[in-house]
């Protein structure tokens, strides 16, 4: 074996790969392995939370009920609905579908930004409310102080996740740009890949919040605590 | 117990300088006996052993696992202050040590303690974490705002010995020093009756039981809205959530500054919440009066004197 | 097997990926691992002779019991930045970023790593990490401590936390993503014939280490994220008044900051592999255990970190089950110190500057790894805890362990990266240098500690004054030491004698290519058909 780079080969494979489906193989496994970092990351702030519920369970479960759970549940139907897309979107590129690809990145984006809108409108209900510590934060009650600690963490979760959700679409202008230069094709559309697992991670990390957060003392028929 | 861990430090200490010796001297040993002697030898090509592997698993295995075992027992005798031991409440503080008998001396960075006895500290701090070391007891432990942490032991010479803060605490971390004065039984109770007259603990705390009107609601036969709290202290209470908590320290901390938190079953959530309207200070002292809340029949502890102002003192520490 | 000889002509006119290019942009903009790691080699310098010259600081300070020559405000944020900058700056990028970079796709017979532009990325992170925390320093600096222990952090210091904590995180990113691309190229970018037991254990070392870096920084990015939370919206979570636990910071900082001494130790554990192989001309004894034992570090490394803890107020229990997991760790260290040994055993040695480097870590590692047992131990860290001897400690494993591996390193693979040979016996020389001040500054801290100095203290007790001095002392002759290599070093890049591709006989697929490499590191890619370290087989030429 000689010379990397006979003729046959395809442009987009970079120098310093020997063939296609070691570049591909490689992207794959380094999104892996980002994804298990990001894991450890959330986890810090998913254990700092179960360590306090556990610590101050009615103080929880009153900050609960503070969060509209109708909007929570739809932007969790709108995330499941977005990963579809994006799977659909996968489906796409693996097939040479270019209208396809392109439509089903547009939906994924365009679910994306309503689950932000709708995160910023729930923002917005908890700042108008004083619920969003070190801005005013006032809570009547001898729990202020532990429903203040609920409400730090479910701003700093459902931020940070945020985050991630504002460079996943940041991401996808990018990606449908390409998509409609015609740069994915069945043999070559690992960018796609990979950032549908990127896109199905952050929305995993949804479902987790989401009950964790906003389904505390939620059983059918009850509405308070222990 | 300072030998305690002394013989333990000596024994690490010895099997360190064996096992730097052994392999500084192989090292060196090999390096010299085996030297290149010309630019083509070739060595032997030995690639392993798996005895020697075993050997030098297993062996190391077993000594860090006596070590491990002396290590905890010396840890686990540090950890649980003798029945008779004599509290003293410390309060850390940025930058100094504020320390309170139970008769009532305070004293700011020293701590005079009789030879001979137990002392056990019941620490909390006003603001950062700070730690209580003294290097001739070798003994230590983190002050945390917001919690109680102990540590205790007994003098057995007459002498006095630093006090450091052993926790980074700020800007005068290094100056939060002070010593340890240990004297014979005989001085030490000149001492404590020299000075001021104080009031103890107990009684100050009684006081501020009274101020804060504690007593109308825990009231010695029940009655109140709040749970009598004779003998409660060491005793086990269920909470409203079903779990069951020792009345420790802490709890009766977070009792008073927190109520909500952990409320006893049968009870409302009433209480007040007492955080910003007590010091640390008055805390441990409303601590000394509620454990001294014995049930009547209790024996009296070892008298170490008259003691002005006292209420019954209880003997459990 | 190719066959390579020694350079006819002069090196300048070879081509290289030192000469392929020039200019700055060419420099700034490359996607060459190597080039990169040149870079990582004038940053990681710059940030060690800082964090060095902070320690002269406090060392010159600490020759006098009074706290006289700086104030304690001062002194404090130069203990802070001196531990921030030389282990988020200089010892967590050191090896793998400078050594790792330019030799595991070489190692692995690779053109470069997997992700090129992503490698040159996490400079950028990390020079733009480093801006953030030089920033924090001119406009006042942080006194916390390196370890930011809350509530002192996140309510009641004064000095600029969250920006050297923005810097921390941000630099944190740069090792997430080098050990991304480790893990990546190490999997998928092998030479054909090079199976996982024929990898040079160097790369198993930065295998580990990858791990760790990929799961363990994440958490400390979190940490300092919630940290600054409190500190800017007081959300409570560390601050008991708000019904926060202060204790729960060190939980979370140290599930990071234990692993990440992993991640100091095991890339120079895998360069004394190389070294002790390379000068002994033998096969390093034990390759499968030293390898599995790297791993295991990284694994029980995950385990232990309660062990800073044990006098935190944390429960009694939990401190017996992190005692026996930290005396587990500490076996498989023992192991590879062992078979290191063994390695010497009927080998032909010799002592080129590299091996008195890798001696003296073997010596000094030893030391610092077995003083950890007298910390592991409950009834004795209860003494030891916060004093000079974890000072002692730390300095022994991180400083006689890792700046020896990383100088040895260096020294050996000098000649590979710059084609030029350093000259050996001022090399020797400051190898001496270094291990005599080095024992000098670092050996009197185990007394002290054991007396009762704690660490952190601007000022101290008068009878702790002769063992001060001894180790200022010490550390004056360490900075000499340090210095010399710098100017020799950069003195043998013009007039250091050529060096051809294997100046030391050594295995391992870098040496089979000419030094300084080719950008695309090899005229042909190499196919793999020996074992690793086979010097006892086969005569392996000096080029």
């Amino acid at each position: 074996m000689s010379d990397m780079h006979s003729a046959a080969q395809p442009s987009h494979l970079t120098h310093h790969f020997d063939t296609v489906e070691q570049q591909r193989d490689s992207a794959s496994l380094g999104m892996w392995v980002f994804l298990a970092q990001e894991v450890m990351f959330f986890g810090g702030m998913f254990l700092a939370y179960l360590i306090y519920r556990s610590s101050y369970p009615s103080a929880f479960a009153e900050g609960s009920h503070h969060l509209d759970v109708v909007l929570g549940g739809i932007n969790t139907a709108i995330l499941i609905g977005s990963s579809l897309t994006m799977a659909l979107a996968v489906y796409g590129a693996q097939t040479g579908r270019r209208g396809m690809l392109v439509l089903c990145l547009l939906a994924t984006m365009a679910l994306g930004l309503a689950f932000l809108g709708i995160k910023a409108v729930e923002y917005h209900h908890k700042y108008v409310d004083k619920l969003i510590p070190g801005m005013a934060f006032s809570y009547p009650g001898p729990n202020g102080n532990h429903v203040q600690l609920f409400f730090g963490l479910y701003f700093a979760m459902t931020g940070m996740h945020a985050l991630h959700m504002v460079i996943g679409i940041a991401l996808l202008v990018w990606l449908i740009n390409d998509a409609r230069k015609g740069r994915f094709t069945p043999e070559y559309h690992s960018h796609i890949e990979i950032f549908g697992l990127y896109w199905h991670f952050v929305d995993i990390v949804w479902i987790f919040l989401f009950p964790l957060l906003y389904l505390i003392g939620r059983h059918a028929g009850t509405g308070g605590a222990h | 117990m300072a030998s305690d861990v002394d013989n333990l430090y000596f024994f690490l200490l010895a099997v360190t300088a064996f096992f730097s010796t052994l392999i500084a001297g192989l090292v060196i040993f090999f390096a010299i006996r085996y030297r290149r002697r010309s630019e083509v030898e070739l060595p032997e090509p030995i690639t392993g052993s798996t005895k020697l592997e075993t050997l030098w698993t297993v062996i190391p295995a077993i000594i860090v696992m006596i070590i491990f075992g002396w290590g905890a027992k010396v840890f686990l005798s540090f950890n649980r202050a003798p029945a008779d031991a004599m509290p003293i409440y410390v309060v850390g503080k940025q930058w100094m040590w504020k320390l309170q008998h139970l008769e009532g001396q305070r004293e700011i960075n020293e701590l005079h303690i009789p030879v001979g006895r137990a002392v056990k500290l019941i620490m909390s701090s006003e603001d950062v974490i700070h730690s209580f070391y003294v290097p001739a007891f070798r003994v230590k432990a983190d002050v945390l705002p917001g919690r109680y942490t102990s540590i205790w032991f007994k003098a057995t010479q007459p002498g006095e010995y630093h006090l450091f803060c052993a926790e980074y605490c700020g800007t005068k971390h290094s100056g939060m020093i002070g010593k340890v004065v240990s004297m014979e039984p005989v001085a030490y109770e000149a001492w404590l009756s020299g000075g001021p007259r104080e009031q103890s603990m107990t009684a100050r705390g009684q006081t501020l039981f009274q101020n804060f009107s504690c007593h109308t609601c825990h009231k010695p036969d029940g009655s109140g809205r709040g749970p009598a709290l004779e003998g409660i202290f060491g005793k086990s209470v269920t909470l409203q959530t079903g779990q069951a908590v020792v009345v420790d320290e802490n709890y009766l901390r977070e009792s008073i500054l927190s109520p909500s938190s952990k409320v006893v079953a049968g009870y409302q959530p009433v209480m007040p919440a007492f955080q910003g309207l007590v010091n640390e200070d008055g805390l441990v002292q409303l601590l000394a009066f509620i454990k001294s809340l014995g049930p009547q029949a209790a024996a009296p502890p070892p008298s170490t004197g008259p003691v002005p102002g006292t209420e019954r003192q209880n003997s459990k520490p | 097997m190719s066959t390579l000889t020694a350079p006819t002509v002069p090196v300048e006119t070879q081509e290289h990926y030192l000469n392929s290019n020039y200019g700055i942009r060419s420099w700034l903009l490359t996607v060459d691992h190597k080039r990169i790691a040149l870079l990582y080699l004038a940053s990681i310098t710059l940030f060690f002779f800082l964090g060095g010259f902070f320690a002269v600081l406090i060392r010159l300070e600490l020759l006098t019991p009074q706290g006289d020559m700086v104030q304690s405000e001062t002194y404090n944020k130069l203990f802070t930045m001196h531990g921030i900058i030389m282990i988020i700056f200089f010892l967590i990028p050191a090896i793998p970023a400078v050594l790792g970079n330019f030799l595991v796709p070489m190692m692995v017979g690779a053109k470069d790593l997997a992700f090129p532009r992503i490698n040159l990325l996490s400079w950028y992170i990390y020079i733009l990490g480093g801006l953030i925390s030089l920033g924090s320093i001119v406009v006042g600096g942080v006194d916390t401590g390196w370890t930011f222990y809350t509530p002192y952090s996140s309510t009641y210091s004064n000095s600029y936390v969250i920006a050297a904590g923005l810097g921390i995180f941000v630099a944190g990113f740069s090792s997430i993503l080098t050990g991304l691309n480790f893990i990546v190229t190490i999997h998928k970018m092998r030479a054909p014939g090079l199976t996982w037991f024929r990898l040079p254990l160097f790369i198993w070392a930065h295998y580990a280490t990858a791990l760790i870096q990929i799961l363990a920084t994440p958490v400390l990015a979190i940490t300092i994220v919630l940290l600054a939370l409190e500190r800017g919206f007081h959300i409570g979570i560390f601050d008991p008044n708000l019904g926060g636990d202060p204790v729960l910071f060190q939980h979370l900082f140290w599930f990071y900051s234990h692993p990440a001494v992993y991640i100091m130790i095991l890339p120079g554990m895998g360069i004394i592999s190389e070294l002790i192989s390379c000068f002994s001309r033998k096969y390093v004894f034990g390759y499968h255990f030293i390898a599995f034992s790297s791993l295991g570090i990284a694994v029980l490394g995950f385990l232990v970190w309660g062990h800073h803890l044990f006098v935190s107020g944390q429960s009694a229990y939990a401190g017996l089950i992190f005692s026996v997991l930290s005396f587990l760790v500490a076996i498989p260290s023992a192991i590879k110190v062992f078979n290191w040994t063994a390695t010497l055993y009927k080998g032909s040695i010799s002592y080129q500057a590299p091996m008195l480097y890798a001696f003296g870590f073997i010596g000094l590692f030893a030391i610092g790894g077995l003083t950890g047992l007298f910390l592991a131990a409950l009834g004795l860290d209860v003494h030891l805890h916060d004093t000079y001897f974890v000072v002692a400690h730390f300095h022994y494993i991180m400083v006689g362990g890792t700046v020896m591996a990383y100088l040895g390193g260096m020294h050996f693979w000098w000649p590979k990266m710059t084609g030029r040979m350093y000259p050996e016996g001022w090399a020797r020389f400051s190898a001496l240098v270094v291990f005599i001040g080095f024992n000098l500054t670092f050996l009197p801290q185990f007394i002290l500690g054991y007396l009762g100095m704690p660490r952190r203290y601007h000022a101290y007790p008068p009878e702790f004054q002769v063992l001060n001095v001894m180790s200022t002392a010490g550390a004056s002759i360490l900075g000499v030491g340090y210095l010399l290599p710098m100017i020799y070093f950069l003195w043998s890049l013009k007039y250091g004698p050529l060096a051809g591709p294997n100046p030391w006989g050594a295995t391992g697929l870098e040496w089979r290519t000419a030094s300084p490499p080719p950008t695309a590191n090899f005229k042909e890619v190499p196919i793999v058909t020996e074992e690793p370290y086979e010097y006892s087989i086969r005569e392996i030429k000096v080029v």
